[in-house]
């Protein structure tokens, strides 16, 4: 409740410090803000509540929730750290853009603590109407344009959807909670069939999750490579935080039911991200299907919803947005985006390079950084249940295929030479700051890696 | 959370990883390879000091159990028992030896390469102590990340292209070792990663064939036997020669160690359900192996397809079961390790001498090097198991165990030993006999280091072959549980 407010407040200040701040202060006040985000989100962890206002049981925040909210508001953190200046560079009034993000926050808090389907729609939308916006920001570029049209088409299909499956729920179980929804034996009225599925299909949309993957690439790449950051992470964690919750709240009493169905996405998202990534010259395009590959990841929290499954979506979302957040931050400052700009980038800039490769592990699920317990959760999660084993396999069969395009990056990083045309090209630069966040970053990484105990214990 | 440094396995870890990181801040390449030197011979103090402290008698000293995820149910838990010293030594012995044969100016960045190696020794000196299955993968894995870069970095022409067939076959393998891990930490019953649990796990016989193929496909890999062996000619060819060095002589021996420690003692019903085909796969791609040996021009080709044929003989032995044959393969094991790298040492000094690495273009090093001559044909007896050679008590013994399975198993395996003789002394004959030819018509006797090197690995082959009892002491109690397990069924 504490950051809902906060956030809020924190966005429409950011609205009128445009009128003052200029340059660095208002990334400066927007940093501020999201550290005192994560401070009143801790204290409410800790059990102080700021703000109590009666919501009718609608929003009921526990541990999960909490912890979730924690996670992103740190990854945000991160993201304007080191994203910082090339959001200022973007747009004339960047605290235009910074109050969007903080109401995008504000709609995820939400999302942290609905315990009905009304708060779920609002806090989605409240989350995707400003990313319209911040996907076209970019205002005279025609791709940019382009990504903001299909988003903004794709995602109002998806909320349709999901509207539709709301009302067939409600005229099921005549209540709009969660748990009122789940009630009734495991028995499945069609009507409540209907709205799952549409529920399933709308969601599934929101993490760009096979079938309904088709928008993520395009949007993901012609978005300003900022934004491509803040959509591919942070929204996108908290897109499968409610996909996690409201299928656990909603459908958990079914779970034997829709699991059939959930396999097959999982399964296709997971082969057809991991397949597609490997065909990319570009290094923003692979990343978007890297993006629906590790989304079939965290599916598997989805598909088995047990205890290892919350741990693991929790590692995951800290693995996936600190490691993606670096390299679109790195890649953001290049002009060109395919994977040959990267060649003998370990020369030129050794300490960011050491940062991206451990980024760049990460993301492969290799031991010793967070993105291997992740994976390591998320497997564990699907065994212990012991149904469908062969998604396992799936799995890690995909996974050997994505160390192929991840470590493409890393072989041009490392043992390629800059070629003669390059030499003359402008490098890109970076600052003191930037690269000592980048390695606090990565040390992160590995810190999570090593002890993930420090993050799963808090739940 | 790992403060205490009173016990060997913890040295044993920390040391080589210390100066591996410490190595990433010197600039000089003098500095970075006596600061190599330096930690890889204090690794070998270490171990050679905790041969005289047995695994019974001092507990406290080799075995530690750090609390690490308490929550996931693993500890860093470490030992040092029969198995891991025989192996630990192997690599505190090859890689002091390694870094004695790195030439000076070879490799740019030479502080990175030495740091990369150090860390090697760190994890696989890790999978050989780790007494938790986590951990072990862990440094499973550890092992392969430093290869990676130093083959990729510091290899040959195709290099990137050869090392990433190898990390991607590795990993895929290690993967299905993880869902391997994760199933069995699941039915332990007690949540806990540890050794003897895994032991302990109730299994049905449709489980342990499961888990047993997901265990054997990591180690086959590793090893690699046929028909998982792909990778391996073109990555030995590829990487750098100390690397190579430690993927043949050591890196191998991580599948064998797997089955070993971790394969054989947790799935007995399936072992005996699978070894005989197990067997006689491993020991048809001995022969096919062996047979292609002996048409290859290139001197690392051929010890890369004679280095398949003898691991596959000591992967077959494992899968007899029978006692002679594991405690052959444990002490052959060692010896592999000394033996390979001898012809490796002298291989890199015939192609640094001379700038070829095909055997037709070589010819008549023996008279311009008769040091070296001798020192290659005592390699290369010991590589066709000759009596008096260290192979020899090894091979013998799993012979002995092969032909107590199946006479006719060994009489096929024999075969792959009278090929090895064949493309060996073809090898000696070609490149050492005969007249000096263009490009060995300069060559010169081997300098102080490089004799030194050699007289180590070539004494070690001597003494093992003549005297192995004090090896057998060492690996006996560790090797009779590993047998005992199968007695009783």
């Amino acid at each position: 409740m504490n950051a809902i407010i906060v956030a809020a407040l924190w966005g429409v200040l950011m609205m009128y410090a445009g009128f003052v701040a200029k340059g660095r202060s208002t990334n400066l006040l927007a940093v501020t803000g999201v550290i005192v985000l994560l401070v009143v989100n801790w204290l409410e962890y800790l059990g102080l509540s700021i703000f109590s206002i009666d919501t009718k049981g609608m929003l009921v925040y526990n541990s999960f929730g909490l912890l979730f909210n924690e996670v992103i508001l740190f990854a945000t953190l991160m993201y304007f750290l080191l994203s910082g200046q090339e959001l200022g560079k973007s747009n004339k009034t960047p605290s235009d853009l910074y109050a969007l993000i903080f109401f995008i926050l504000a709609g995820i808090a939400i999302i942290a603590g609905f315990k009905s389907l009304l708060m779920l729609f609002i806090g989605i939308e409240i989350v995707s109407i400003p990313l319209y916006v911040l996907a076209g920001s970019a205002k005279t570029n025609l791709k940019s344009n382009e990504a903001a049209l299909k988003y903004f088409l794709m995602g109002s299909f998806s909320t349709g959807l999901m509207l539709m499956g709301i009302a067939f729920l409600y005229g099921d179980a005549g209540t709009f909670f969660l748990e009122g929804i789940n009630a009734g034996m495991g028995i499945i009225s069609p009507m409540k069939g209907i709205g799952l599925v549409l529920l399933l299909a709308s969601m599934s949309f929101k993490v760009s999750a096979a079938p309904f993957h088709f928008w993520t690439p395009d949007v993901y790449d012609g978005s300003p490579t900022v934004f491509t950051s803040f959509m591919a992470t942070i929204v996108k964690s908290a897109g499968f935080f409610a996909f996690l919750k409201l299928f656990e709240s909603a459908f958990g009493n079914i779970h034997r039911e829709w699991q059939i169905l959930m396999a097959v996405i999982v399964f296709l998202t997971l082969v057809i991200g991991n397949v597609t990534a490997v065909f990319q010259q570009s290094v923003k395009r692979m990343l978007s299907y890297s993006s629906i590959a590790q989304a079939g990841f965290m599916l598997l929290g989805v598909f088995a919803l047990n205890v290892f499954a919350k741990q693991g979506m929790i590692l995951y979302f800290a693995a996936y947005s600190l490691a993606t957040i670096a390299i679109f931050a790195v890649l953001a400052r290049f002009k060109d985006d395919s994977i040959e700009s990267f060649n003998g980038f370990a020369k030129r800039q050794p300490l960011v390079a050491i940062s991206l490769l451990v980024s760049f592990l990460s993301l492969a699920g290799i031991p010793l950084t967070a993105g291997f317990f992740a994976k390591y959760f998320m497997l564990l999660a699907v065994l212990k249940d012991a149904t469908m084993l062969w998604l396992v396999v799936v799995a890690i069969l995909c996974a050997a295929v994505s160390v192929y395009y991840y470590f493409r990056v890393i072989q041009a990083m490392y043992f390629k030479d800059v070629t003669a045309d390059q030499e003359q090209q402008q490098l890109p630069e970076f600052n003191s700051a930037f690269k000592i966040i980048i390695l606090i970053n990565s040390l992160l990484i590995l810190a999570l890696g090593i002890h993930p105990d420090w993050l799963t214990n808090l739940l | 959370m790992f403060a205490a440094f009173d016990n060997f396995p913890a040295l044993l870890i920390w040391l080589p990883l210390a100066g591996g990181l410490l190595s990433f801040f010197i600039k000089s390449e003098k500095g970075a390879k006596a600061n190599a030197m330096i930690f890889s011979l204090l690794s070998l103090v270490v171990m050679l000091t905790a041969l005289f402290f047995t695994a019974s008698k001092h507990f406290m000293l080799n075995q530690v159990s750090y609390v690490w995820l308490p929550g996931i149910g693993s500890s860093f838990g470490l030992i040092l028992d029969g198995l891991t010293r025989i192996l630990g030594l192997l690599t505190v012995i090859i890689f002091p030896i390694v870094f004695l044969m790195v030439p000076a100016n070879r490799y740019i960045h030479a502080n990175r390469f030495y740091g990369l190696m150090l860390l090697t020794q760190c994890g696989l000196l890790g999978v050989f102590m780790a007494t938790d299955a986590l951990v072990f993968y862990l440094f499973w894995e550890l092992a392969l990340i430093p290869v990676y870069f130093l083959s990729s970095v510091w290899g040959g022409e195709k290099r990137i292209r050869a090392t990433f067939k190898f990390f991607i076959y590795t990993f895929l393998g290690s993967l299905f070792l993880l869902i391997g891990i994760l199933y069995m930490y699941l039915k332990t019953g007690t949540g806990s990663f540890g050794l003897v649990a895994f032991y302990n796990a109730q299994l049905s016989q449709t489980e342990q064939f499961w888990m047993f193929g997901l265990f054997f496909i990591a180690f086959a890999i590793k090893m690699p036997v046929f028909p998982f062996h792909t990778w391996q000619p073109e990555a030995y060819e590829e990487a750098p020669t100390p690397v190579t060095m430690v993927l043949s002589g050591i890196m191998v021996k991580m599948g064998l160690f797997g089955v070993l420690r971790w394969l054989l003692p947790m799935f007995p019903l399936a072992v005996k359900e699978f070894n005989t085909v197990i067997i006689i796969v491993i020991v048809a791609g001995m022969v096919y192996a062996s047979f292609i040996a002996i048409y290859q021009d290139s001197i690392k080709r051929l010890v890369a397809y004679s280095s398949i044929a003898h691991i596959g003989l000591m992967a077959a032995g494992a899968f007899t079961l029978k006692d002679s044959a594991i405690h052959g393969l444990t002490l052959q094991m060692f010896n592999h390790g000394i033996n390979i790298v001898a012809l490796w040492v002298v291989a890199d000094i015939v192609e640094r001498k001379t700038g070829v690495t095909r055997i037709s273009q070589l010819g008549g090093i023996a008279r311009k090097a008769p040091i070296l001559t001798m020192f290659l044909v005592i390699a290369a007896f010991a590589n066709i198991a000759l009596p008096l050679t260290n192979a020899f008590v090894g091979e013998l013994m799993i012979f002995n165990g092969l032909f107590q399975f199946k006479p006719w198993i060994a009489a096929l395996a024999g075969l792959s030993i009278i090929l090895s003789a064949v493309y060996t002394l073809n090898m000696v004959k070609n490149v050492f006999y005969g007249e000096p030819v263009a490009a060995t018509s300069t060559f010169t006797e081997i300098n102080r280091i490089q004799g030194l090197a050699l007289t180590v690995l070539t004494g070690l082959i001597f003494v093992v072959g003549v005297y192995p009892d004090p090896f057998f002491k060492l690996i006996h109690e560790t090797v009779g549980l590993i047998v005992n397990k199968y007695v009783t069924i």
